[in-house]
């Protein structure tokens, strides 16, 4: 990293991925695990590489299980309240009832179900957390390639913003952004996602530049530089191809930051309470009291929801780390050699025996 | 020292951002709230506040944006943070003054407990990587690293603070109570702040254990460690004096990264406990509109992060040879 401004912000959460010595490896392309260039993919080679991927995946517990988790909620998300029947606003006479039959989750201080209201709430909850991401991540990808590639000036203009941005702490700004628009009709989930997007986007940035000032210089970019191709082919089909599995894991990353966030905010006030979404419900649960006349079940749901979403986030985003970094697999465990301590000297030195031999590394 | 001089101007520039963020923020957000919130108030504040607030904001100044800046940063240079709106006339700065200390001392003993037990948690767990205490923390850490910092607070303080009543619901400290260095009031204080600052311990150790258990398998598998085994260091020689001393330094600047998220869990958590510190103040003026408030306390706190990632930058310096 000696040609990146300072190694106090190197790549975040795989710091040792980006670290030069480690670049011999194939860095980000665990799935073609033949070549490392994207070339026209045969047919078959298409097959393959999806073969690949799925038997990636699913090999992966962490990865099938946080794809699991996250897959129930956005199916909660778009079908849930065509599902779910009852009126999650309506008010009622049942007033801070415990779960019941008639009330699954109970019902808060106007009567209304809090079941429905976490299952209406996902809407807004999950869908806005996923788009925000979806913003946030564009954005990264923009300007982290764009600051990859072509370098000199425009790199450290760019990278001078996101280090801002990343130095700056985010949430704070999101809360002091949401709350100068919170006495305005721009109040909701529209004023934090702008928020969220801004504060959100160069951490995502940095990896990619680090990544793709890496990859340029590789030998199939100047080839593809010395051939002609534009810079914009060269982006698009030459390096980004290679960056997919870190584009995902910012994604993912981004996604978890915007939804915790967001719950935060609304729980702060500065989102629009009339909507219904599990941030809203912690702000009314809170206003209400709830705590302290033992309604536990307002405001235990939405938060064991929100945590749930974020667990399955955080176990796809371990669980890619992994397939990108062989050496986080877990290793199988080794039967101590006679003679020495059984655990411990004998297990650094023959997993490290059994991954090279796994990777047929000299 | 080129790369010194880097960090340093770095760090100057972001300063200057974030006061120039923070003189923009109330100007540009659409719908202009300044005058939102004077057309609110119009005929319930007096002329003195109105005219306050008018200067405050620009609203009504003839200035240019620019005039507006200068004079902003004039202020700033003397310490003038602007008037509070809620605690009219107080200054914002001596809000802010009675209510940072609170938050420093929580923040300061949490984070140093839950980066020691974070990362030496994380180091025992890499070695013993597969063992007991990995298959069960890990997996715990890992689900506890995505709960929502607030919902947390809200479960502990639910469950033993009103139901087992282990610890006080709320506050700084007992009411009646006279602040001062007086025994009664020091344990008053620190009883008020132990489920706090449990809190803030348990969610952000979760993020140091990971990290460092991260960085350790990957230093494992370095050659000098083998070096170091083969020679027939002791376990915890090399466990300590080789490999953690090398896989620590992700973590440092993983550490300087995370201040941001360790100030907004702080605050989250003020705001659920009532804890009198610079989070729940800054949960009152957004609940009373106190956009002066909101602004300095923004400032405050956007100044305490910088200088604190300014030290480490340079503690990263001491401890990476190859960085000089």
């Amino acid at each position: 990293m000696s040609t990146s401004p300072s190694p106090l912000y190197p790549a975040p959460e795989e710091p040792l991925e980006h670290d030069n010595t480690l670049q011999q490896q194939t860095p980000v392309e665990p799935i073609v695990a033949s070549t490392v260039t994207p070339e026209v993919p045969s047919a078959s080679g298409m097959r393959e590489h999806w073969r690949d991927l799925w038997r990636m995946i699913t090999l992966n517990p962490k990865v099938m299980i946080g794809l699991i988790i996250i897959l129930f909620f956005l199916l909660m998300a778009l079908f849930g309240p065509v599902v779910v029947r009852t009126n999650p606003s309506a008010f009622s006479n049942a007033r801070m009832q415990p779960p019941s039959a008639a009330h699954w989750l109970g019902t808060t201080n106007t009567g209304q179900d809090v079941f429905a209201q976490v299952v209406d709430g996902a809407r807004v909850s999950v869908l806005w957390g996923f788009a925000t991401g979806l913003a946030a991540t564009l954005i990264a990808l923009l300007v982290g390639l764009l600051a990859g590639t072509v370098g000199g000036l425009v790199d450290e203009l760019l990278m001078l913003l996101a280090n801002i941005f990343l130095v700056l702490p985010g949430i704070v700004l999101a809360i002091v952004i949401a709350s100068f628009t919170s006495n305005t009709p721009l109040r909701g989930p529209l004023a934090i996602a702008i928020a969220l997007v801004i504060t959100g986007w160069s951490w995502t940035a940095r990896v990619l530049r680090g990544q793709t000032l890496s990859l340029s210089k590789r030998d199939f970019v100047e080839a593809a530089r010395a051939s002609g191709e534009s810079l914009w082919r060269i982006i698009v089909f030459e390096i980004l191809p290679n960056e997919i599995s870190i584009v995902i894991a910012g994604f993912v990353g981004t996604v978890l930051y915007v939804i915790l966030a967001d719950a935060a905010l609304e729980f702060i006030g500065v989102g629009d309470p009339s909507i219904i979404s599990w941030g809203n419900m912690f702000y009314w649960a809170g206003n209400n009291d709830a705590l302290l006349l033992g309604a536990w079940w307002w405001f235990v749901p939405p938060g064991l929801c929100v945590a749930l979403i974020g667990v399955g986030l955080a176990l796809l985003n371990f669980g890619i780390d992994e397939i990108a970094n062989p050496r986080l697999r877990r290793e199988a465990k080794v039967k101590p050699v006679k003679g020495t301590q059984p655990g411990q000297s004998a297990q650094p030195a023959q997993s490290r025996q059994i991954a090279q031999t796994k990777k047929g590394v000299a | 020292m080129r790369h010194l001089l880097r960090r340093i101007g770095f760090y100057l520039v972001a300063f200057w951002a974030s006061i120039t963020l923070t003189f923009l923020i109330p100007r540009l957000a659409p719908g202009n709230p300044a005058q939102a919130l004077m057309a609110r108030f119009a005929g319930r504040l007096r002329p003195e506040e109105l005219k306050a607030l008018e200067i405050e904001f620009g609203v009504s100044t003839h200035q240019s944006l620019w005039q507006q800046y200068i004079q902003y940063l004039g202020q700033l240079l003397h310490g003038n943070l602007g008037t509070s709106f809620s605690y009219f006339p107080t200054p914002v700065a001596t809000v802010i003054g009675q209510q940072l200390p609170w938050t420093l001392v929580l923040a300061g003993v949490s984070v140093v407990i839950s980066f020691t037990l974070g990362t030496l948690l994380g180091i025992v767990v890499a070695w013993r990587r597969g063992g007991l205490l990995d298959s069960i923390l890990t997996p715990l850490f890992i689900f506890v690293s995505a709960i929502p910092y607030f919902w947390l607070a809200l479960i502990l303080l639910y469950v033993l603070a009103y139901k087992l009543n282990w610890f006080p619901t709320f506050g700084g400290y007992s009411i009646g109570l006279t602040p001062g260095w007086n025994i009664d009031f020091i344990l008053s204080a620190a009883q008020h702040a132990i489920l706090p600052a449990i809190t803030i311990v348990i969610t952000s150790a979760a993020g140091w254990l990971l990290g460092m258990r991260n960085a350790m398998i990957t230093t494992l598998a370095e050659d000098y460690v083998l070096m170091a085994e083969a020679k027939g260091l002791s376990q915890g020689r090399v466990m300590m004096s080789y490999a953690a001393r090398n896989a620590i330094l992700p973590n440092v600047t993983g550490f300087a990264m995370a201040i941001g998220f360790v100030v907004a869990g702080q605050l989250l958590t003020e705001i659920v406990f009532s804890y009198p510190g610079i989070g729940f103040g800054l949960l009152q003026a957004i609940q009373n509109s106190d956009y002066p408030l909101i602004s300095g306390v923004f400032l405050i706190i956007a100044f305490a992060v910088l200088g604190a990632n300014f030290i480490v930058d340079m503690l990263y310096g001491v401890l990476d040879p190859r960085v000089r």
